[in-house]
């Protein structure tokens, strides 16, 4: 019953939410803030997760395809795959739903509290709108470029493996990841992303939006904005690449 | 004038508001007092349509507000201020930003219109131009309740809500804060509609006093009346402390 109420609540947030803003040149003041705030400041983490989960999948594939029946070109091969299928897309956009879907939540669950969104709804604003559509948009289009970037990154990671250590040389890894490549894993990992990115920012501020309370209720709906936004990541994940792979 | 009759509000089974009428007229300051629990912030939300009501009508000059569509209540909310109990000042705003906030929203000023109706507005409220380049988080609380004042008044409302405007200020910046309520009431003729259970501020600017007890209005006067009832649960409400009950001595 709480399950089916709350999907009627996020539907209704949602009717609230896409609608044309109030004022146009307000949402475009905002949904820059939101680029940098959600998609920029994020390239850090997405940065040093890619880099190392690249060193050490290269690593891991290598130490277990040790078979002299296999091509030289299997590690590079294989971690590229694993990371323009799954890494880059899924396990970033896990990641990400703890960074943004925490910050989300807790910015618009304080506001809840703290009457901020009270005051906007005396102002007749429709707060909803206001503040959730720049969060989402913003997320939604930064999210393909984070995806690109860490399948880049993850893929320098693997190389600086070859150039460090002996455990594969750096010609096979390169021969490897380009070897059989196929494009169209790049633009299914990019559509996952971005039906993830609406899924984190949109379940994140449905929670955010409807914290009550006091501070302790703001910890409560960040974590739910986390836990149930990663549960929705995997569902939707195997929704997709149902959809798309099979 | 906001004219309320016969509102009724529950929450499941508990009956808040039974059959509350009042008029809460233009150009003074009304005040809402009563217990903690006695019903008057709901009272208060329910005139703003932040509760929607059982029953009952919610007049704004006329215009019925359980009646309206959302976007009439939107058109109507610009009509109206609010001071908060806690300012809700936008956090992610300078002092200044948050009071061009509702007229970057709903004016067609140009932006230096803006900035001079908000220096207007600050300079209306007493707030020192230094502050104005500020967070909310790095002014005083009753700074901020200034702050607060002057995005209310921005866009020149008909209405004006505070909401225990005085709680968490000393007395003398709890003063201020009445006397500056009272004066933009007058000088612009807004229907100010007050919560409060600070008695100090009941006796400054009281005009016009609703007392809810359990739910109900249980009586409506002023500050010169208030000396004079034999309700009983008003006299234990208002005269609980030493102080009120020498004052009483002294009015009688």
């Amino acid at each position: 019953m709480g399950l089916l109420s709350d999907t009627g609540k996020y539907f209704l947030l949602m009717k609230r939410v896409f609608v044309l803003p109030d004022r146009g040149r307000m949402f475009f003041r905002q949904f820059p803030k939101e680029l940098e705030k959600l998609g920029l400041e994020s390239l850090p983490i997405v940065i040093i997760i890619s880099v190392f989960i690249g060193a050490i999948m290269t690593i891991q594939t290598k130490l277990n395809t040790e078979n002299p029946l296999l091509p030289t070109y299997s590690t590079g091969l294989v971690t590229r795959d694993t990371l323009l299928l799954e890494f880059s897309s899924t396990i970033m956009c896990l990641i990400l739903a703890g960074k943004v879907g925490s910050n989300i939540a807790s910015e618009i669950g304080t506001m809840r509290i703290t009457e901020q969104i009270d005051a906007l709804e005396i102002m007749g604003v429709n707060s909803a709108n206001y503040l959730i559509l720049p969060k989402i948009t913003a997320f939604v289009v930064m999210m393909p470029f984070l995806v690109i970037f860490s399948m880049a990154v993850g893929l320098i990671g693997g190389y600086l493996v070859g150039a460090f250590t002996d455990v594969i040389t750096t010609a096979d890894y390169l021969l490897g990841i380009q070897y059989a490549f196929i494009p169209y894993y790049v633009f299914y990992s990019i559509v996952k992303s971005v039906a993830f990115a609406f899924v984190i920012s949109s379940v994140a501020a449905f929670y955010g939006y409807y914290a009550y309370g006091g501070a302790l209720d703001v910890g409560k709906a960040s974590t739910n904005a986390v836990v149930n936004g990663s549960i929705l990541i995997l569902f939707f994940n195997l929704l997709i690449t149902n959809l798309m792979l099979n | 004038m906001i004219e309320v009759k016969n509102i009724n509000k529950s929450f499941e089974e508990n009956h808040v508001l039974k059959n509350v009428s009042a008029i809460f007229e233009a150009g003074k300051t009304n005040m809402i007092i009563g217990q903690s629990g006695s019903g008057k912030t709901v009272l208060m939300k329910s005139i703003i349509g932040l509760h929607r009501i059982d029953s009952g009508r919610i007049e704004y000059d006329g215009r019925n507000l359980p009646d309206m569509k959302m976007k009439e209540i939107r058109l109507l909310r610009r009509e109206v201020g609010m001071l908060f109990q806690g300012s809700a000042l936008f956090d992610s705003l300078s002092v200044l930003e948050n009071v061009m906030y509702p007229l970057e929203m709903f004016s067609d000023f140009s932006k230096p219109e803006m900035i001079d109706r908000a220096y207007f507005c600050l300079k209306h409220v007493n707030l020192e131009e230094k502050a104005y380049g500020l967070a909310p988080s790095e002014i005083s609380g009753g700074m901020q309740k200034r702050v607060a004042i002057a995005r209310a008044i921005a866009l020149q409302p008909k209405y004006l809500f505070c909401d225990e405007p005085n709680s968490g200020l000393d007395p003398r910046t709890s003063l201020v804060i009445d006397q500056l309520i009272h004066e933009i009431t007058q000088e612009f003729d807004i229907t100010t509609i007050i919560n409060s259970h600070d008695m100090n501020s009941v006796m400054e600017i009281g005009e016009n006093i609703i007392f809810i007890e359990k739910g109900e209005m249980a009586w409506q006067g002023n500050k010169d009346d208030i000396f004079h009832v034999d309700n009983e649960a008003l006299n234990d409400f208002v005269f609980a402390s030493e102080l009120f009950k020498k004052v009483k001595a002294t009015n009688q």
